[in-house]
């Protein structure tokens, strides 16, 4: 019975080859994904337990102006962050796009490098850096030391944090513009410059539209990260440096206080979600025009 | 709950600096099993009646004490390690899974206790309780004793670097309320502990900080934040050290051990007074081997086995019979003992509920928003 292609078959191996990181994916991601949302809408019972009452208390607290601001200072952060990255990594993944084979593996190498390294270790070296008697500031002082010098109060700042969000998050946006210059046409732009168009002329009508879903793909997978980091506001920040990160962490570490870290988590979610819908309604706008 | 005092404190060895604040960051507290050098020594007995899991911060343990009780007992110890106070409750908290020995802070003593969470000791079988100082037992957190004993005590007070001071800066006025260091002090990031030492410097005591206190709390804080450099993640310490503060709220073991590599640090209790608190030897409900765990908790209360975890990690002890076989360089620091009006007046801090430590937690988020 079992000879030619039986669609039946076909339907088994495609849920083979579905099956298990269907079930992967429901079981690891899906179902604590629900538990955690279930808990946004809990109450804490004497010291250890969640009872999931269907409360809005929490999301309520989560409205008070107090934790919309650091929402807001958050997401101006972010997008501060994301925009040095795309302004600091285009002509990056322009210049690798550009390169010889052999160089450009080596430049590509040289972008991922940073992940073989743990987060934490990379901020711990940029503390190192930023300090007050750190090596810039030694080295700062060492070549201006004669004109009176001092060091740059550069650690425990806005500015530190602003830094080590860029540094961490560069290779997220440089790769998917990579990508998507890589697989430009490179005709239209030997066509741009022959009709005459400088080269500037040209990233900016040619090679920028036709980059346009990289580089949206490039903000949203460094903002959407960015958004979601407190190891940088906690080790480079000032007193004034707090992220919407950090106030989740310590609701589900000090402050024991599950239900409310879920509301803040998911208010987040939330809103990247709506980030996501407004992204691929203006996309399909653009192309219907 | 909201800054237990000793939930993420930093403990190592001298020059291990860097691998513990790492570990601490990454939270990967349970780095590992490490086997105790006599692990293999099996004695035809059942393994598993041979064995131990004890749960622990990193570097708080003598180097050979594990190696000497498997010598004396034929007992293995399996350790693993948390990072804070926190990660240890929450893994006990869904059941337990197999630790026989715990070292929980006082306050979280009193939160387990609550939960249920802790197995009554048979001090019968301790024996060496007889060690421990009458001042660091029957503490409000564990008053018969009998969830707990007490292991290393510590106090909060004031780091500072000595020459770019004026004196000793012996207030909490010279962190809390005053702009003379501007730009040099560190806070902790522990609320409880921020508000609770704010109120011992408005003359209140730590326990029963009502919500006026604290609003009053959180309003000079709000008003100091320009003179504050950063709320430190446990590492206040290193930040000194490094010369990035002068002045950092942090705990006398770990200012102890910077100051052994650097004679130009000091460590002062304020003399409004401060915050005591200890971390303690415990059995969780659910431990395998119970009467394994009397032993080796008895083991670390001797004499001569506590010497040698002190000679290690050189933190305060309420081990009164180790102590007295301590060298003077060690007894007699000032900062690992320290002395004077500041020690009287302080106090050991309480567990006064999860509203409270919410209700802290909320303050200080509201300090560093402002």
């Amino acid at each position: 019975m079992r000879d030619g292609i039986d669609w039946r078959m076909a339907k088994t191996g495609f849920l083979a080859i579905l099956g298990p990181p269907l079930a992967w994916f429901l079981l690891f991601f899906v179902v604590p994904m629900a538990i955690v949302w279930a808990y946004s809408f809990g109450t804490n019972v004497g010291i250890a337990d969640i009872q999931i009452s269907g409360t809005f208390a929490n999301y309520a607290r989560v409205l008070q102006p107090l934790y919309l601001g650091i929402i807001a200072k958050s997401l101006a952060l972010a997008a501060l962050a994301t925009l040095i990255c795309l302004v600091v990594g285009f002509p990056v993944a322009l210049a690798i796009s550009f390169a010889q084979p052999r160089l450009k593996t080596a430049l590509l190498l040289g972008v991922m490098l940073p992940f073989w390294t743990n987060l934490l270790i990379r901020t711990y070296a940029l503390i190192a850096l930023l300090r007050d008697e750190g090596l810039i500031n030694q080295g700062l002082v060492r070549a201006f030391g004669w004109a009176g010098f001092e060091p740059l109060p550069m650690m425990n700042s806005n500015f530190a944090v602003l830094v080590g969000l860029v540094y961490v998050h560069l290779p997220f946006t440089v790769l998917p513009l990579y990508a998507a210059l890589d697989r430009l046409d490179r005709s239209l732009l030997e066509a741009s410059l022959d009709l005459g168009a400088g080269h500037l002329r040209t990233i900016w009508n040619i090679v920028l539209p036709l980059a346009a879903p990289g580089i949206a793909s490039a903000v949203l997978l460094t903002f959407i990260p960015v958004l979601g980091s407190y190891l940088a506001p906690d080790l480079l920040g000032g007193p004034d440096s707090q992220m919407i990160a950090n106030v989740i962490e310590r609701q589900f570490k000090r402050a024991n206080d599950w239900p409310f870290g879920a509301a803040l988590a998911f208010m987040l979610m939330y809103l990247t979600f709506l980030g996501i819908a407004l992204q691929s309604v203006l996309r399909r706008r653009v192309r219907e025009e | 709950m909201a800054g237990f005092p000793g939930s993420s404190r930093h403990r190592f060895a001298p020059g291990r600096l860097s691998r513990r604040g790492l570990l601490a960051g990454l939270g990967t507290a349970a780095i590992g099993f490490s086997l105790s050098a006599c692990g293999s020594r099996d004695n035809g007995a059942g393994a598993d009646s041979k064995k131990l899991n004890f749960y622990t911060w990193d570097t708080y343990i003598g180097e050979n004490t594990l190696a000497d009780f498997a010598d004396a007992t034929g007992i293995r110890v399996q350790t693993s390690y948390f990072a804070t106070n926190d990660e240890m409750f929450a893994k006990l908290k869904a059941g337990n899974p197999g630790y026989d020995v715990i070292v929980p802070s006082n306050e979280f003593v009193t939160r387990m206790r609550q939960a249920n969470m802790l197995l009554q000791l048979d001090l019968a079988a301790i024996p060496n309780l007889k060690n421990i100082a009458p001042e660091f037992l029957g503490r409000d957190y564990d008053p018969a004793p009998k969830h707990s004993v007490p292991y290393i005590w510590l106090v909060q007070g004031i780091g500072y670097r000595k020459d770019r001071v004026n004196g000793v800066p012996d207030s909490w006025k010279w962190l809390f309320d005053s702009d003379l260091y501007k730009g040099r002090i560190a806070l902790t990031s522990e609320a409880a502990d921020l508000i609770r030492l704010g109120a011992k410097y408005m003359g209140q005591s730590l326990n029963g900080v009502d919500a006026a206190t604290a609003k009053a709390v959180e309003e000079m804080l709000i008003r100091q934040k320009p003179n504050i450099k950063t709320f430190h993640e446990d590492n206040g310490q290193e930040l000194l050290l490094a010369g990035d503060v002068d002045l950092v709220l942090e705990t006398n073991g770990d200012i102890a051990q910077i100051a052994m590599e650097d004679p130009g640090i000091g460590f002062v209790v304020p003399r409004e007074g401060s915050l005591l608190n200890a971390d303690t030897l415990a059995i969780p409900k659910g431990a395998p081997r119970p009467e394994q765990a009397h032993k080796f908790i008895n083991y670390l209360l001797d004499a001569k086995a506590g010497k040698h975890i002190l000679e290690t990690i050189l933190y305060p002890t309420p081990n009164a019979a180790a102590k007295a076989l301590m060298p003077e360089s060690y007894s007699s620091n000032p900062i690992i003992f320290p002395t004077g009006p500041g020690m009287n007046a302080s106090e050991w801090g309480k567990f006064e509920g999860a509203e409270q430590a919410r209700a802290f937690e909320e303050a200080i988020t509201r300090v560093r928003a402002a």
